[in-house]
């Protein structure tokens, strides 16, 4: 049995699928069966992150309906063996989906493959509900500002009111120079607010943008600093022990290792 | 004068990073406690009904709001009173 994680954030635009996708890749890269489901119904984005929505046949809602089996839905991943894809269907609305066939579905993926992680859509409401309510384990994905933080913590409440105990936090589109000008939360402050574990910052980096213009994911980009942020991700979700990477990238050393190509 | 410098410094060395999290704090603290705005607004309708009796308040500029300190949630109100009332059977027995 495979383990269920959500990837939430409260607030829209932070870096949900952009997570969901990237750690999706990672992990099947390091050769684990991964199935990634978009639960953003009505809104689907995970496909043209993947670079996948040429290839869509059936999606989520066809699958809860009985209008095909769950083998015919899954997509499997072009660059990457072991990853498939749930699609959300781009045509219905929220409602077209309800917890309990949400946490069916879930069950019965997860007896398929050893990772399945929910792409969550923005907000608290049915959408919310729904993909939440198959999951073992949840990321909150929040960036260093006050409303993303805010949201953060409404979710963190309502998914400790769902019994999804002990949610991981990630930080994204974090951005060293202005923390250090004290222009921006440091990872101190934000983890002390909200007062959950840690589980990786991820800076800012237009490396995210170019990717995802090409349908392609930034963990595969062995040189740049936000894939390396998700490959460590990636590591500690895996349960090993990863020290958080030098954020600092004006720093002399890394400035010297990025243009002699160590990094 | 003294006081004046320093609270003049210490506002300008209150770094934009400083005031996110005093304000994302006391966000924080109404909505875990679950206060919302139009709760506010009735408690505050209903002091003014109450001090008012007593004295003469500057409604403009009241303040309630929650703070909290080392897991303590405080109510505070910061009620800038205009005149009290002089009528010294109000002050003994109320109204
Ligand atoms: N670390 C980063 N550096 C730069 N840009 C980023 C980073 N992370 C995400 N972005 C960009 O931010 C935008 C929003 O990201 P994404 O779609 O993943 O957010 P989301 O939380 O899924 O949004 P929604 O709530 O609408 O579903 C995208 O354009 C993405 O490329
Ligand atoms: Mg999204």
């Amino acid at each position: 049995m495979g383990e269920v994680i959500v990837v939430t954030s409260g607030k829209g635009g932070v870096g949900k699928t952009t997570t969901t996708a990237n750690l999706g890749v990672g992990l099947a890269a390091l050769g684990h069966k991964v199935a990634l489901i978009d639960a953003d119904i009505g809104l689907r984005n995970l496909d043209v992150l993947l670079g996948l929505e040429n290839r869509i046949v059936y999606d989520l809602t066809d699958v809860t309906g009985g209008r095909c089996r769950l083998k015919q839905a899954l997509i499997k991943d072009k660059h990457c063996e072991g990853l498939h894809l749930l699609p959300a269907s781009q045509t219905k609305d929220k409602t077209a989906v309800n917890p309990e066939e949400m946490k069916k579905l879930c069950q019965d993926i997860a007896q398929e493959f050893e990772y399945v992680i929910v792409d969550c859509p923005a907000g608290i409401e049915q959408g919310f509900r729904n993909a939440i309510a198959g999951a073992d384990k949840a990321i909150v994905v929040t960036t260093p500002e006050v409303a993303a933080v805010r949201d953060a913590d409404r979710i963190i409440g309502l998914l400790e009111a769902a019994e999804l105990r002990n949610p991981k936090l990630i930080i994204n589109r974090f951005r060293y120079k202005m923390v250090q000008q004290k222009d921006m939360m440091s990872i101190e402050d934000i983890i002390d607010i909200l007062a959950v574990d840690l589980l990786g910052v991820v800076p800012e980096d237009e490396q995210v943008v170019v990717s995802t213009n090409k349908g392609e994911s930034v963990i595969q980009d062995e040189r740049s600093r936000s894939g390396q942020a998700f490959r460590n991700i990636v590591r500690r979700i895996k349960g090993e022990a990863i020290p958080l990477m030098n954020l600092n990238q004006n720093g002399m050393l890394n400035k010297l290792r990025r243009i002699i190509g160590l990094k | 004068m003294l006081e004046f410098l320093t609270r003049l410094f210490s506002r300008e060395s209150s770094t934009s990073k400083d005031i996110a999290k005093e304000r994302l704090r006391l966000v924080l603290v109404h909505d875990r406690a679950g206060v919302s705005p139009q709760l506010l607004q009735a408690l505050k309708s209903e002091l003014i009904k109450v001090i008012s009796n007593y004295m003469e308040i500057d409604e403009q500029g009241l303040e309630v709001n929650l703070d909290s300190s080392e897991n303590q949630v405080a109510l505070i109100a910061n009620i800038p009173i205009k005149q009290m009332k002089r009528l010294p059977e109000n002050i003994v027995s109320g109204p």
